[in-house]
């Protein structure tokens, strides 16, 4: 078992804190089957990967990918990179991957930055190798804003209201849980480079399987080529269903 | 934010993501700062083949503006990127390459599109690309 960075550091009133979703990101990515993946897919004197994480909050899985570079990729040389529409998360992530950094000099990547932003919008085009997003998954309602003071500035004190949007945004998905993974989905050929990777955090309430479906139906993989999506890791038994899945999502 | 961070990120604003303009984003008011990292050639070697070095040239050409704050000296990229034959026989390049992606910081200062013009601010070396209601 890699060691979990710590995240002793973390507001929990404005970011969300570790969990069983996170947990389960750190499991599968550092699976055998997983290294195994990573390690021909990313061959060692291949160019440098570029890792990104969606939304990385505590920043715990960002600064274990940092920090345990050369377990999971087979090689410590990669760039790693978080963007976070929550000013206090971008914070924090940056805290986290930088001491995860120093306790593991030898087997560590590079720490490129933590940005905040919506989603990949800032991100010149098929850039990443590898993205991570453990998404605002739970089924709700409405899909809730950022407080527009909070877009700009972070002086002053943060209200009550204000920090229960924050935490809101870091898990309610609108329909079906979707709204905002659907966004991440549909920008995937965009984002990824041809030998990119994404890993997705599902629950039950997203309907993964269909979700699978409709990424193996999409249709820019490019020449020849065509989207795979499989689970990978999974946990939580609920009524015969995983309560949560990892989903693996790449062209050949 | 490390400097090479510029080399993977364009100006939010949708419309102009197809013109060439919008990448690199321009510093502005920049203000440095160096971290300690030991030189490792093989991640140099590694990363060479995916930079943009035509952007890499503009962006340490303009951080490095005398109006900025710049504790560290000038290094003088070559015009086209070095082969990785070039890079290992050449200590100079692989250092100044070193110091310029892997220990230079943007801590404060603007991020500017050259398009639009949008300044997206730096502060404590976070960028903020989220866009003002009108814009989005
Ligand atoms: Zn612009």
């Amino acid at each position: 078992m890699l060691p979990t960075p710590s995240t002793s550091h973390v507001p929990y009133t404005l970011v969300y804190e570790p969990a069983e979703d996170s947990f389960l990101l750190l499991d599968t990515l550092s699976s055998p089957t997983s290294l195994t993946f990573h390690t021909s897919h990313f061959p060692p004197s291949s160019p440098t990967p570029l890792v990104l994480e969606i939304g990385p909050g505590s920043g715990v899985v960002l600064a274990f990918l940092t920090a345990h570079a050369n377990h999971i990729f087979s090689r410590p040389d990669i760039l790693t990179l978080g963007i976070d529409i929550n000013s206090f998360a971008c914070a924090s992530t940056a805290k986290t991957v930088s001491l995860a950094s120093q306790d593991h000099p030898t087997t560590s990547g590079e720490f490129l930055s933590a940005v905040q932003g919506d989603l990949t919008s800032c991100l010149r085009g098929r850039q990443v190798d590898v993205l991570v997003f453990n998404p605002p998954y739970v089924p709700t309602e409405d899909l809730p804003a950022l407080p527009e003071r909070l877009r700009e500035k972070k002086e002053g004190k943060v209200t009550f209201e204000e920090e229960s949007k924050l935490l809101e945004l870091s898990y309610a998905g609108g329909k079906d849980g979707m709204e905002t993974t659907d966004r991440v989905i549909d920008s995937l050929g965009d984002v990824l480079s041809e030998r990119g990777v994404a890993y997705l955090l599902l629950c039950a309430g997203n309907k993964p399987e269909a979700v699978k479906q409709r990424i193996r139906e999409m249709d820019n993989a490019g020449e020849g080529r065509r989207w795979k999506a499989e689970t990978v890791g999974t946990s939580g038994r609920q009524a015969g269903w995983e309560k949560l899945q990892i989903v693996r999502i790449w062209r050949e | 934010m490390k400097l090479l961070t510029l080399n993977f990120l364009t100006c939010a604003v949708k419309t102009c993501k197809s013109s060439s303009d919008s990448f690199p984003l321009h510093p502005k008011d920049a203000e440095l700062a160096s971290d300690d990292v030991e030189v490792n050639p093989e991640l140099l070697v590694n990363l060479l083949p995916r930079l943009d070095w035509k952007a890499l040239k503009t962006t340490s050409a303009e951080v490095f503006l005398p109006s900025c704050i710049y504790p560290l000296g000038f290094p003088q990229l070559p015009d086209s990127p070095p082969t990785i034959e070039q890079l290992q026989s050449d200590d100079k390049l692989l250092k100044d390459l070193h110091s310029l992606l892997m220990e230079t910081n943007l801590m404060e200062g603007k991020l500017v599109c050259g398009v639009c013009g949008h300044e997206y601010a730096v502060r404590e070396g976070i960028p903020n690309f989220l866009l003002p209601s009108h814009l989005v």
